[in-house]
């Protein structure tokens, strides 16, 4: 993930950051754009695909840019939004290496 | 203070017509209790004040009655057996959740004990002028059960008959005494407890995840699961499904579910509807009465049975749903009908669509003096003239 | 993945009656945030759902208790609270959480919210407050601020309107406060509160209403009037709730009484057993 720090902290290399996954409800959306607006890492955009509510739902720009705060999934109204940690088996292995 | 070391009453007591009602409540298993002050039912509120903390029952003052109804319905869905008490204008200020209690289909039982109105009317005066008002008093149609006690024994025993037909068809029921009745002091033989029948609601056997709330057994009644048992059910004011889903717009649903609410009463009526038929065999004129002057009345009709006048006494211990049937087979055997009542003639409407051509004549009192019976013999005479 | 089998993977859908979606509730409506937030904290705490009910009123929040995976009842217009005490009462295990809008709690039902919180009855209210009668089209109501326009005052407001948390607070409520839709956050914290309190608890939750309020008083989109809400919203805690003002200068947020009180079913329970040992006294006699 590409941050600016101030200086490289001493287990960076150990850490690995969280990565996430962005699931949209597109039909549940009414298009309040909340979760676009409200996101402070700026990862969505409203789509330009109409869905069955005559909305335009958000779609994700970056995922790479979450940051896994799920502001989204708790400011959204409809319920159509929600963000999780990706389960990555490979991550795992690593982890029990260590 | 009475010295008493049982919670429950048994053997031969002097109560008046309020404490009775309590005791009945009581018995029948009433553990909650919501009401406001208010002449002449306020000695229901007071006897059960004292008496639900015995028996680990909850009693609360609410603020009007209005919160007192809301908080009886909310008792009700935690599977409590809950009552109310009032008179004419606090029953007035229930009719908008008496109709929530038709539509969410709570077991519970309000107390009117009617005094003279419009308005405040007279508070310590009887009177029979609610009636009507707890027939259609809150919007909408539905049926609902409103039942006449007229002596304190039966202010005990009605009461618990009350409770016992809320449970079994999930429906407010009103008993619907006067102020003469509720103040009257009068011997009461209370049965002991193992004697006396008490119903409870209908639990259902479907599973949390198959239960349909409002989904009705055989006889038109949904089994009752209560707030906290697992069920996670929803029920609403607005129409709504067999799963309590609202319906606002469906013509569907909106028939089949005021058209149930009514009938499980109407299709019951026979189950439910109770009088008591004095020297009507052979009788020339009827007098249909309830309440307080249904007492004046039997002693009218023994009183021209002694002058060889055929008369005969049909006593509404139901007035709602209202025998209709009943009335209409005596009207077609009477040559008339009299219907003596505390009020300027309400339940006489009733009894005239049933009697169709056989003339019907209304005996009206207002005010403070019940009707005497020797008024009730001369209208028999007149009417036979 | 399908879009219904997306849904149950919503970390939030054990409360939700998935098959009532979508709710009635217009685009950008405040009215969804606040369930989210109501969930969020039900699932914070742990609660069992089985023991948990949720009542509501009339109105456009009214319907949130149909939604509610748990034990629920849409009462008539304003009589949330007085039904939410008789189950209480009546069932003191159950966690009873009154969810409704600032006209059922407040106009038609007034009354019923200063008696309950004067008792302390154990109930915990959450107010959705939108500053008018939105599911009637937008009339104007007891929150309804001065000189604001609405269907029925079409030349502006002439009612100074409530301050639900003084009011709250002057009743007797052992814990109050106050957010905006958009401090989702505190709101959760704020719920989870409330939840763990004994007493009568009120949590007043500001809210966008962008087809009718809103758009009747030139206050833009859902999203304006939620930057809006950051710009003007300020945070001050323990602030004394006759001052805690909103207006268009400022919306005054935070939790303004968190105080310690035996609630009515406690008393109530004491009482009961008292009586039940002097009986059993007597009959030792």
């Amino acid at each position: 993930m590409p941050q600016k720090l101030w200086r490289k902290p001493l287990d960076a290399e150990k850490i690995k950051l969280p990565k996430p996954e962005i699931h949209i409800i597109s039909d549940l959306c009414k298009g309040c754009g909340f979760c676009i607006e409200f996101c402070p890492k700026r990862v969505l955009e409203k789509s330009d695909k109409l869905n069955k509510r005559g909305a335009f739902p958000p779609e994700v720009v970056d995922e790479s840019e979450c940051a896994l705060c799920s502001f989204c999934t708790a400011i959204c109204p409809e319920f159509a939004i929600f963000t999780i940690e990706k389960k990555d088996k490979e991550d795992n292995q690593d982890g029990e290496k260590e | 203070m009475e010295k008493r070391n049982k919670t429950t009453l048994s053997g031969k007591h002097f109560l008046s017509g309020d404490l009775a009602c309590a005791e009945g409540a009581i018995a029948a298993g009433c553990r909650f209790f919501g009401g406001y002050p208010i002449t002449p039912a306020t000695e229901i509120a007071e006897r059960m004040a004292r008496r639900l903390p015995e028996v680990d029952g909850v009693y609360i003052q609410m603020e009007d009655e209005i919160g007192s109804i809301a908080a009886v319905i909310g008792a009700s869905y935690t599977g409590k057996k809950a009552m109310t008490a009032t008179s004419g204008p606090g029953f007035s200020l229930m009719q908008e959740n008496i109709g929530l209690a038709v539509m969410t289909e709570a077991p519970l039982v309000i107390v009117n004990i009617m005094r003279g109105g419009p308005s405040t009317g007279q508070p310590t005066m009887p009177g029979q002028q609610d009636v009507m008002q707890a027939r259609w008093g809150s919007h909408g149609d539905y049926e609902i059960i409103a039942i006449a006690p007229s002596s304190v024994q039966e202010m005990f025993d009605l009461t618990i008959e009350c409770f016992n037909l809320a449970e079994t068809y999930r429906v407010p029921v009103l008993l619907l005494a006067d102020e003469i009745i509720g103040h009257m002091w009068e011997k009461v033989e209370i049965p002991p407890r193992e004697e006396i029948t008490i119903i409870n609601r209908k639990k259902p056997k479907a599973q949390p995840k198959e239960y349909k709330p409002f989904k009705p057994a055989k006889n038109l009644v949904p089994p009752m699961a209560c707030f906290g048992e697992g069920y996670r059910f929803h029920a609403t004011g607005l129409t709504h499904d067999e799963d309590g889903k609202p319906q606002t717009v469906s013509v569907e649903e909106q028939n089949k579910l005021v058209k149930r609410l009514c009938d499980k009463i109407r299709k019951n009526a026979e189950d439910i509807i109770k009088v008591e038929e004095v020297t009507l065999e052979d009788a020339e004129v009827a007098v249909i009465a309830y309440g307080i002057t249904s007492r004046a009345a039997l002693s009218a009709v023994r009183k021209a049975r002694k002058k060889k006048i055929k008369a005969g006494l049909l006593r509404l211990i139901t007035i709602w749903p209202f025998p209709g049937k009943l009335v209409a087979e005596i009207a077609g055997k009477v040559k008339a009908i009299i219907v003596p009542e505390m009020n300027y003639g309400q339940l006489v409407r009733e009894v005239e669509r049933a009697a169709k051509t056989t003339p019907v004549f209304l005996l009206s009192k207002l005010g403070e003096e019940p009707h005497r019976p020797a008024e009730i013999v001369s209208a028999i005479e007149e009417v036979l003239k | 993945m399908k879009e219904s089998d997306l849904m149950l993977r919503h970390p939030l859908a054990a409360y939700l009656r998935q098959e009532r979606m979508p709710h009635i509730w217009c685009e950008g409506c405040g009215n969804g945030v606040l369930l989210n937030s109501f969930f969020e904290a039900l699932d914070k705490l742990k609660l069992d759902l089985d023991k948990v009910v949720v009542v509501s009123g009339i109105g456009c929040i009214g319907r949130a208790a149909g939604y509610v995976n748990v034990d629920s009842f849409h009462t008539t217009h304003g009589r949330a609270i007085p039904f939410a005490t008789g189950v209480k009462l009546a069932n003191p295990e159950l966690e009873v959480v009154v969810i409704s809008g600032d006209g059922d709690l407040f106009a038609i039902g007034g009354n019923h919210f200063i008696h309950a919180a004067r008792r302390n009855v154990d109930i915990k209210v959450i107010c959705a407050n939108n500053f008018n009668y939105g599911m009637t089209g937008g009339q104007y109501g007891p929150t309804t601020p001065l000189g604001s326009w609405t269907t029925t005052t079409p030349y502006g407001s002439i009612e100074h309107p409530f301050n639900l948390v003084h009011l709250a607070a002057a009743s007797g409520a052992v814990y109050v406060a106050r957010w905006t839709t958009l401090q989702v956050r505190k709101l959760t914290d704020s719920i989870k509160k409330a939840l763990g309190k004994e007493g009568f608890s009120f949590v007043e939750v500001i809210s966008p209403c962008p087809e009718i309020y809103d758009r009747y008083n030139k206050l833009g989109t859902a999203v304006e009037v939620m930057k809006w809400f950051k710009l003007i919203s300020q945070t001050q805690h323990g602030c004394t709730p006759e001052n805690a003002e909103i207006s268009k200068r400022q919306i005054i947020i935070g939790e303004f009484v968190d105080i310690k009180k035996p609630s009515y079913g406690r008393l109530l329970r004491e009482m009961t057993t008292r009586v039940k040992e002097s009986f059993q006294e007597k009959k030792a006699k």
